[in-house]
C-alpha cells in the first residue's frame, strides 16, 4: 500500500497517461511540422481528419462498451494514434481511405482487444498496414515536395477537396510521385545506382525533403528520450541493425543496394524507431527484451525493404515483431534479487511423481 | 544490470522526516488503562496466563507464547486485569483480536516486576537466551519477528555479520534516528550481545546519509567503546549511504552494504548475515542487563495534522488517541492514520486502537499531505515500475498474471520474491496499486497451496487405513494357511499318488508367488527408508512445523504396514512352498 505517489511531486517524468500522451503529442509537431512544410496542406488535413475520426470512434465505441467516454479519451491515447496514422499516410488521402484506417485502428485493433493496454498490435501499424493492402493504389501516391505556398503546391481549399475525395489524386500535378524508397525499388535491374540517381527519378527536393522530415522526428525522439517516455533501448538496437545489415549490403554491391544514410533517412524508420516501435503496449517489457524487439524490428525492415514487395515496411516489422513480444518477454527476463540465473520461457510444472528420485 | 554493492532501481520519495526530528525524545505519559494484544508479533498469538480481576505489576507475564515462533506478553503498567477479550487492533484485516485490558487508579504507583540482572559477558548461551524469550522482545523495525528465535541462528547458520539496520528508508519515520541520537551507547552494547550469541566476526552498522546527527552520535559512541574497551571484540564498521528507497530493505542492504544476495526463499543467516533494528538492539540489552521485559517503545507520531509532531517512548497497549492528542492533534484535519510508513505501512480506520510491538511510526496526515489515490488506469506496460524495482523483477508482469490469476506464470516471475517495498507503485503513471495485486495474488497461492497440503494430508491418512487394514488382513490370511496346512499334512499321509501330478504344479506357482513377494517386500523396506530418510531430513532442518512432521511420520507407519504385510504373505507362502518340496 504506498499512499504517497510520484504525481504529487515535481519531476521530469509526467505521471499520469493522459500527461504521457500529450507529451508524446507534443514530440510529434517538429516531425508534422516538417511534413507539412515540404508535402503541403494534405499532411495537416490528413492529421486532423484521422484524429477526429479516433476521438469519435473512441467515444462511439466506448459507449458501446458501457464505459464513461470522457474518463477514458482524457488519456489521449487515441489522439496518439490518430495523429501517428494521419502522418502516415500520403499527404491529401481522402476521407474514406482515413476513415477505413481509422476503423481498423482504433475500433478492431484497439478497443475489440479491450481498449488501452490490452492491444498486443500497434494501432496505427495496423491500420496502416490494412490500407497498404487493401488500397494500394492510393496508399503508394506520395505527394511532390512542393510545399505549403510554393507556386506548384496545393492550396488549402485543393486540399480540402481532396479529403472530401471530390478531386481524383492522380490528376492533380503536383500529385505524382513516389517516395525515394519506392522509387529505388523499381530501379530497372540493369540501372547502376550512380545512374539511377543522376537521372533524377523523383521531383526535385523529394530527397532533401524527406532527410530534412527524418531529422525532425529525430528532435521529437530527442524530447521523448530526454522526457523518459521512451528508453535508448528500441530505437538505438532498430537502427543499429538496420545501419549495420544495411552498411553490410552496400559495402558488398553499392551498385544495387542503397547506403546506411539513404536507408536511415529515406523513409519512415526514424519515425518507426521513436514513435511507432516504442509503443509499450505493443513492445517487448524487459530492457534486455526491448533490445532484441528493436533489432528484431530493424532486421525485418531490412528484409522487407532488399527482398520484399514493399518498399518501406515498418509497418509490417513492427506488427511482425508485436508477434514476438510474448516469446521475448518469457526468455528476457532479469535475474531476480537471490536468484542464481534468471527464469527463462515457461516452464511446465512436473507432477509429484515426475520429480520423485528413482529408486 | 545488478551492479556490486547496489541494489537495481529505488526511488526518491519526498523524506518529510524533518518534522518529527526537531524536538528531542520524550517520555509519553503514563496511561491509565492498556489494551494488549495477543499477537504483536509474527506467529502463533500467545495465550493469556492471568485472569479479570487480577492485580499485575509492571513488567510482569501476562500471556505466554505459544510454539515455535511466538513471544510472550508483559503488563505495560500497574493495575488490575479488568477484561481479557477481542478488541479491535492495527492488523491489515482492521479485525478484532483476543486482548489483555490493564487499567490503573489515576493516582496508583508504578511498580515494577523485574527479573533479575545479568551480565551478558559473565552469563552463558542458555541463560541468555532464556532471558530473551521471557522478555517478549521482537523485531521493532516493524515486522515484529521474535527475537530469541533470531538470536538461535547460529544453531543452523554461521553468521560473520551482524547487521545493524539502521538505514530508516521510508519517509516520515525518524524512530531508528531519535533511538541512536538517544541511546546510541545501549543499541551498540545490544549490538555486541548479539554477535556474542550469533559468534559474529563484526558487527555492521548500516545509515542513511539524512540522519547526520545520529551519524555523529554513533560515531562518538563507537570511539568510546574502543577507548574503553581495548579489546573490544568484535570491531563495529560505520558505513554510511546514499539515501534512496528502499535501502532499508534487508535484503537491499545487505546487498548494498556486502555485495551478497540472500537466496530466494531463503534468511539473510544463508549469507551468513543476522540483521537487526538498533530499538530491537536496545530492548534485548535492557532485557538482559535490567532485565526489564519489552514493555514500552518508541514511536514516531509525525503528520501534519499534529501541533507538535516528535518521537515519544510510550508504554505497549496505550491508546492512540491519547498519544495524537498529547501531540497535538487536530482531528479535523485528520484525513488518514497510517501506521508505519507511507510507502509499506497501513492505513488505521480510525485512532482508538492501542500501540503495539510493530508500531513504529504514526502519521496522522491531512487530506493535503497524502491525498487519495487517483482513479486506476489502464497499464500501458510504460516499464516505469521495471525501472524502479529493487528486486529486477518485472512488475507490469506480474501485474497481468496476478489480475488474471495466473498464479503459475506469476510464481514462475518471481511473485515471491516482491518485497512489496511499493517503488512500482509511486511511479506507476496509470496509479495501479500495483502491490495490492500482489498482495492479493500471493494469499490466493498460499490458500491453494494450504488446501493441496491439507488434501495430501488426508490422502496419507487414508492410505495409513488401508495399508493398516491389508496388513491385518494379510496375517489373518497367512494364519489361516497355516492352519489349513497343518489339517492337510495330516491328509496327505493316506492321500492318492495320482494327485502327484497336480501338486507340482502348485509347486511351481508357489515358487513363482515367492519370487514376486520377495520382489515387493524389498520395495516396501526401500519405500520405508525412504520415508524415514524424508523424516529424518525434516526434523533435522527444523523447519518444518509439527503438521508436517505428523505428515511425514504418518507416512513411515504407512510404509511399516506395507512391509508387515508384504512379510506376513511371503512366510506364509515360503511355508507353502516347503511344505510342497518336504511332500515330494
Amino acid at each position: 500500500m504506498s499512499l504517497m505517489h510520484a504525481s504529487a511531486e515535481p519531476a521530469r517524468l509526467p505521471t499520469s497517461t493522459g500527461r504521457v500522451m500529450a507529451w508524446l503529442l507534443l514530440a510529434t509537431l517538429p516531425g508534422i511540422a516538417t511534413l507539412a512544410w515540404y508535402f503541403g496542406w494534405g499532411v495537416l488535413t490528413n492529421v486532423l481528419a484521422a484524429t477526429a475520426f479516433a476521438v469519435a470512434l473512441e467515444a462511439l465505441v466506448l459507449k458501446l462498451r458501457g464505459r464513461s467516454p470522457t474518463a477514458t479519451l482524457s488519456d489521449n491515447s487515441a489522439l496518439v494514434t490518430g495523429v501517428l496514422l494521419g502522418v502516415s499516410l500520403p499527404p491529401g488521402s481522402s476521407w474514406w481511405l482515413i476513415l477505413v484506417g481509422v476503423v481498423a485502428a482504433i475500433v478492431i485493433a484497439k478497443q475489440l482487444f479491450g481498449g488501452l493496454g490490452h492491444n498486443p498490435f500497434n494501432p496505427a501499424m495496423v491500420g496502416y498496414a490494412l490500407l497498404l493492402v487493401a488500397f494500394p493504389l492510393p496508399m503508394t501516391q506520395w505527394a511532390a515536395p512542393h510545399g505549403l505556398f510554393g507556386p506548384e503546391a496545393t492550396t488549402l481549399p485543393d486540399a480540402l477537396r481532396l479529403l472530401a475525395g471530390l478531386t481524383d489524386p492522380l490528376a492533380l500535378d503536383g500529385m505524382s510521385g513516389a517516395t525515394p524508397l519506392d522509387a529505388f525499388k523499381h530501379k530497372p535491374e540493369a540501372v547502376m545506382a550512380s545512374e539511377f540517381w543522376a537521372s533524377s527519378p523523383l521531383p526535385e527536393g523529394t530527397m532533401n525533403a524527406w532527410h530534412s522530415v527524418s531529422l525532425a522526428w529525430l528532435v521529437g525522439g530527442a524530447l521523448l528520450l530526454y522526457k523518459r517516455l521512451i528508453g535508448w533501448h528500441i530505437p538505438v538496437a532498430m537502427l543499429g541493425a538496420m545501419a549495420v545489415i544495411a552498411a553490410l549490403l552496400y559495402g558488398v554491391d553499392p551498385s544495387h543496394y542503397g547506403s546506411p544514410l539513404f536507408h536511415l533517412l529515406g523513409g519512415a524508420a526514424i519515425f518507426g524507431a521513436f514513435f511507432i516501435a516504442t509503443d509499450p503496449v505493443s513492445a517487448a517489457t524487459s530492457r534486455k527484451g526491448k533490445l532484441y524487439y528493436g533489432a528484431g524490428v530493424g532486421v525485418l525492415v531490412m528484409l522487407i525493404r532488399t527482398t520484399g514487395a514493399y518498399p518501406d515496411a515498418v509497418a509490417f516489422a513492427v506488427l511482425l515483431m508485436n508477434f514476438a513480444v510474448p516469446f521475448i518477454d518469457y526468455y528476457t527476463q532479469p535475474r531476480t534479487y537471490g536468484h542464481h540465473a534468471p527464469t527463462r520461457g515457461i516452464k511446465v510444472k512436473r507432477l509429484e511423481d515426475e520429480t520423485e528420485e528413482p529408486r | 544490470m545488478a551492479k556490486a554493492f547496489d541494489f537495481p532501481g529505488g526511488i526518491h520519495p519526498p523524506q518529510r522526516k524533518t518534522l518529527s526530528t526537531r524536538t528531542p525524545l520524550i517520555q509519553a505519559a503514563l496511561p491509565t488503562r492498556v489494551v494488549l494484544p495477543m499477537d504483536q508479533h509474527i506467529g502463533t498469538p500467545a495465550e493469556p496466563c492471568v485472569e479479570v480481576g487480577q492485580r499485575v505489576r509492571t513488567g510482569e507475564r501476562v500471556a505466554l507464547a505459544q510454539g515455535l515462533i511466538s513471544a510472550d506478553v508483559h503488563a505495560s503498567i500497574t493495575g488490575t486485569v479488568t477484561a481479557i477479550e477481542e478488541r479491535p487492533v492495527p492488523h491489515p484485516s482492521q479485525g478484532k483480536r483476543l486482548c489483555v485490558v490493564i487499567e490503573r487508579e489515576p493516582d496508583g504507583d508504578d511498580e515494577w516486576c523485574l527479573m533479575p540482572p545479568l551480565d551478558w559477558r559473565q552469563a552463558d548461551d542458555d541463560t541468555l537466551l532464556e532471558r530473551l524469550m521471557h522478555s517478549g522482545v521482537v523485531g521493532l523495525g516493524g515486522a515484529g519477528f521474535p527475537s530469541q528465535i533470531k538470536a538461535r541462528v547460529r544453531e543452523l547458520h554461521a553468521i560473520d555479520t551482524l547487521l545493524v539496520n539502521a538505514a530508516e528508508c521510508e519517509p516520515y519515520i525518524t524512530a531508528d534516528d531519535l533511538t541512536l541520537r538517544t541511546y546510541a551507547d545501549d543499541v551498540l552494547e545490544g549490538a555486541r550481545l548479539f554477535a556474542r550469541l550469533c559468534r559474529a566476526e563484526r558487527i555492521l552498522i548500516g545509515i542513511e546519509d539524512n540522519k547526520p546527527e545520529a551519524i555523529d552520535t554513533l560515531k562518538q559512541a563507537i570511539d568510546n567503546v574502543v577507548t574503553r574497551d581495548t579489546q573490544s571484540e568484535p570491531p563495529f564498521e560505520l558505513k554510511v549511504i546514499a539515501t534512496r528507497y528502499p535501502s532499508g530493505g534487508e535484503k537491499q542492504l545487505i546487498k548494498r552494504l556486502l555485495n551478497r544476495e540472500v537466496p530466494s526463499h531463503g534468511l539473510p543467516a544463508d549469507v551468513g548475515v543476522l540483521c537487526h533494528n538498533p530499538g530491537t538492539l536496545r530492548a534485548a540489552l535492557r532485557a538482559v542487563r535490567d532485565g526489564e521485559p519489552l514493555i514500552s517503545r518508541i514511536v514516531t507520531l509525525t503528520g501534519e495534522a499534529l501541533d507538535h509532531p516528535g518521537n515519544v517512548e510510550a508504554r505497549l497497549g496505550t491508546s492512540m488517541h491519547e498519544l495524537l492528542t498529547a501531540a497535538g492533534l487536530k482531528e479535523h484535519e485528520l484525513a488518514r492514520l497510517v501506521m508505519g510508513g507511507p510507502m509499506m505501512g497501513m492505513a488505521l480506520d480510525s485512532t482508538a486502537l492501542p500501540l503495539v510491538k510493530k508500531s513504529n511510526c504514526l502519521i496522522a496526515a491531512t487530506e493535503r499531505e497524502l491525498p487519495a489515490p487517483p482513479p486506476e488506469q489502464p497499464c500501458i506496460r510504460c516499464g516505469a515500475c521495471e525501472q524502479v524495482c529493487p528486486a529486477s523483477l518485472l512488475p507490469q508482469q506480474l501485474y497481468w498474471f496476478s489480475k488474471s490469476r495466473e498464479h503459475d506464470k506469476a510464481e514462475l516471475f518471481n511473485l515471491f520474491d516482491c518485497i512489496e517495498c511499493g517503488a512500482c507503485n509511486y511511479v506507476c503513471p496509470s496509479h495501479i496499486p500495483l502491490v495490492q495485486y500482489y498482495q492479493a495474488a500471493k494469499g490466493e497461492i498460499r490458500e491453494r497451496r494450504h488446501e493441496a497440503h491439507k488434501a495430501e494430508h488426508a490422502r496419507h491418512r487414508f492410505e495409513f487405513r488401508q495399508a493398516r487394514l491389508a496388513r491385518e488382513a494379510a496375517e489373518k490370511e497367512a494364519k489361516r494357511q497355516a492352519r489349513a496346512q497343518a489339517a492337510s499334512r495330516v491328509a496327505t499321509r493316506t492321500a492318492q499318488p495320482s494327485r502327484e501330478a497336480a501338486q507340482g504344479e502348485d509347486a511351481a506357482a508357489a515358487k513363482e508367488q515367492v519370487k514376486q513377494l520377495r520382489i515387493a517386500q524389498a520395495a516396501a523396506k526401500a519405500a520405508l527408508r525412504k520415508a524415514e530418510k524424508a523424516l529424518a531430513r525434516a526434523s533435522e532442518a527444523g523447519e518444518a512445523d509439527q503438521d508436517d512432521l505428523d505428515d511425514l511420520e504418518l507416512q513411515v507407519a504407512t510404509a511399516q504396514e506395507n512391509l508387515r504385510a508384504t512379510e506376513a504373505r511371503l512366510a506364509a507362502a515360503q511355508q507353502a512352498e516347503q511344505q510342497g518340496e518336504t511332500r515330494r
